[in-house]
């Protein structure tokens, strides 16, 4: 028992940080990971690292208007992030152009009109890389943002939950019966953008994205039913937070990577032995029923 | 249309404008220093009777140059060169032999007892002399000498000059003694990965512990950070200066775990630019000793 003790719980015992960082990991768990499984739902799930750049000109000009100041920055990268997915969904619904290539257009103008911002202003500060957090140094001010942005984002979840679902797997139905479709989309990106930007901020892009990505490509292996998937998401989350943590902690890697290894090794499971289209009942797929 | 000699010629000519040298007081010694801080020295002997410049100039390395061909003309133009030795000026010996300089080369740690240190686990020389006072004086002689030999009619410029900035250096090296004697003796140490401090340290008694197993200044793991508040801890550590960790909240929760202050910049291996804190040895040293003031007195 002192063993297990030793090895599981005392890091986080011992160390601030490693409480401070648990706790980031598990909020960002309930936050994101039924985000991702949504997103996954809509091939949508490169929105992410699309966001990671999508960013750059509010971040720019937060910068050139307050200097180096945190908050500025991630308050001007949220609203250039918003106005990248919530046009971007805007165009897909009008015209004939998917989601997809809508949001590559609009993040790759983003990133120029970025660029030129930061070059105009004449400087050659890595503004993301400031921007950009680490699991070990959560302060309270961001630990209460990314908690915030859970709770925001849960019941927001709830609230539109389902034309979501509808949304998701059936929107042509969910057109012929309710006009709530567009609403809810627009309500989904934004709960999308405020989680990346707030992981970003608090826990840097790799585990940001792929905290909300993995997990529910994992989810996706072992159930059917949404809830089934998001419950199986989040948990999945949470565990390779405290396992990433713990790995961190004893061999040396950083600990964004380590996190995500470790989701990466679930997800490598799930191919292999999930019950829900992995690749061994895939093979051997069992008797069907007959009449 | 412009043709392509005509673009050539204009091109010369814009050259040769921009090249040409302004006119120049024959009269003065050309010097060059391999880096910062050693022409600041010379700058003070040499006075107005010398011109110096730096190979290495401010905030740049000296362990890590690398010379160009301007760097070589400047050598090849100078009539007498100083060096810090002890293997600081590694590509030195090169450059001079590349550039044909027949200058005389004045070594201004000749006569110091070298310090050995640590690095990368084998036992080196530590070249970073000039950290004590003390061994400044005898830089500053060294040069004065060098530079009589090599321009005797100015000898005695040179002599008031080293006489003058000797009495100043002594009033440096009482401010640092009374600055280290009004913090507490038993928290003159602090967690730096500079590891130029060594003659600073033994000449007045202070403490710099080099971070264990901190490698990177990527991002870092928990088993790293863990390693230093472990060691901040242990060894009742008041001050940390850990430049090359480069998240500063990083830094923020080190110091909020472990009630280590977090010490602002130190200058070790060249001095700042004009508008910088440590525009001259003499402010350098002034400033290190403020930083360190600053963190561990409480």
């Amino acid at each position: 028992m002192t063993i297990l003790y030793a090895i599981l719980i005392a890091p986080f015992a011992d160390f601030e940080f490693m409480r401070r960082a648990l706790a980031g990991t598990f909020a960002l768990a309930f936050g994101s990971a039924p985000i991702g499984v949504f997103l996954m739902l809509r091939r949508m799930s490169l929105i992410g690292d699309a966001m990671a750049h999508a960013i750059l000109p509010g971040a720019a000009i937060g910068f050139l208007l307050s200097g180096l100041s945190v908050f500025a920055m991630a308050g001007g990268g949220l609203i250039a992030g918003f106005i990248v997915a919530v046009g971007a969904g805007v165009i897909a619904r009008t015209t004939e152009l998917k989601e997809d290539a809508s949001l590559a257009a609009f993040f790759l103008v983003s990133l120029a009109l970025g660029v030129t911002i930061v070059s105009v202003g004449g400087t050659n500060i890595d503004l993301l890389h400031f921007l950009f957090g680490t699991v070990l140094a959560l302060d309270n001010q961001t630990l209460l943002l990314i908690v915030s942005i859970t709770t925001m984002s849960l019941f927001a979840l709830a609230l539109i939950w389902r034309p979501l679902v509808l949304e998701s797997v059936d929107p042509n139905f969910l057109r012929s019966v309710s006009r709530a479709g567009g609403p809810a989309h627009i309500a989904f990106m934004t709960l999308v953008v405020m989680n990346l930007v707030g992981g970003f901020h608090a826990l840097g892009t790799l585990l940001a994205v792929g905290n909300m990505m993995l997990p529910a490509v994992v989810a996706r292996f072992w159930a059917r039913d949404i809830t089934m998937m998001i419950v199986i998401a989040v948990a999945t989350a949470a565990v390779s937070g405290y396992a990433g943590l713990l790995v961190s902690y004893y061999s040396a890697i950083p600990s964004g990577p380590a996190v995500i290894l470790v989701a990466g090794v679930l997800y490598a499971m799930s191919v292999v032995f999930g019950p829900v289209g992995g690749v061994i009942w895939h093979a051997f797929p069992g008797k069907h029923l007959e009449a | 249309m412009l043709t392509r000699r005509q673009a050539v010629f204009a091109m010369t000519a814009a050259t040769l404008l921009i090249g040409s040298p302004p006119a120049m007081a024959q009269t003065r010694l050309k010097v060059v220093a391999s880096f910062s801080i050693l022409a600041d020295l010379v700058k003070n002997v040499g006075g107005d009777k010398i011109e110096v410049s730096a190979l290495v100039g401010p905030n740049g390395d000296a362990h890590v140059f690398s010379p160009s061909p301007a760097d070589a003309k400047t050598v090849a133009a100078a009539k007498v060169m100083v060096v810090n030795g002890l293997g600081l000026e590694g590509w030195m010996t090169r450059l001079v032999q590349a550039s044909g300089s027949k200058a005389p080369m004045v070594v201004a740690t000749t006569g110091i007892k070298p310090r050995n240190m640590e690095e990368d686990g084998k036992q080196q020389i530590d070249p970073h002399a000039w950290q004590s006072i003390a061994n400044a004086k005898v830089y500053v002689a060294n040069i004065r000498d060098g530079l009589s030999k090599a321009d005797p009619p100015n000898a005695d410029a040179y002599a008031a000059n080293a006489a003058a900035y000797l009495v100043r250096l002594d009033a440096l090296e009482g401010e640092v003694k009374a600055a280290i004697a009004r913090i507490p003796a038993d928290h003159r140490k602090i967690i730096t990965t500079h590891d130029a401090f060594g003659y600073f340290g033994a000449a007045y008694g202070m403490a710099f512990i080099s971070p264990e197993g901190v490698s990177t200044d990527s991002e870092p793991s928990a088993k790293e950070v863990a390693r230093i508040i472990t060691q901040i801890k242990v060894q009742k550590i008041p001050a940390v200066f850990m430049e090359n960790i480069s998240d500063p909240r990083l830094m923020q929760q080190i110091s909020r775990e472990t009630g280590a202050k977090i010490g602002g910049t130190l200058y070790s291996d060249a001095l700042s630019d004009q508008k910088g804190p440590a525009a001259s040895y003499i402010e350098m040293m002034h400033n290190n000793i403020r930083q360190l003031s600053i963190a561990l007195m409480s």
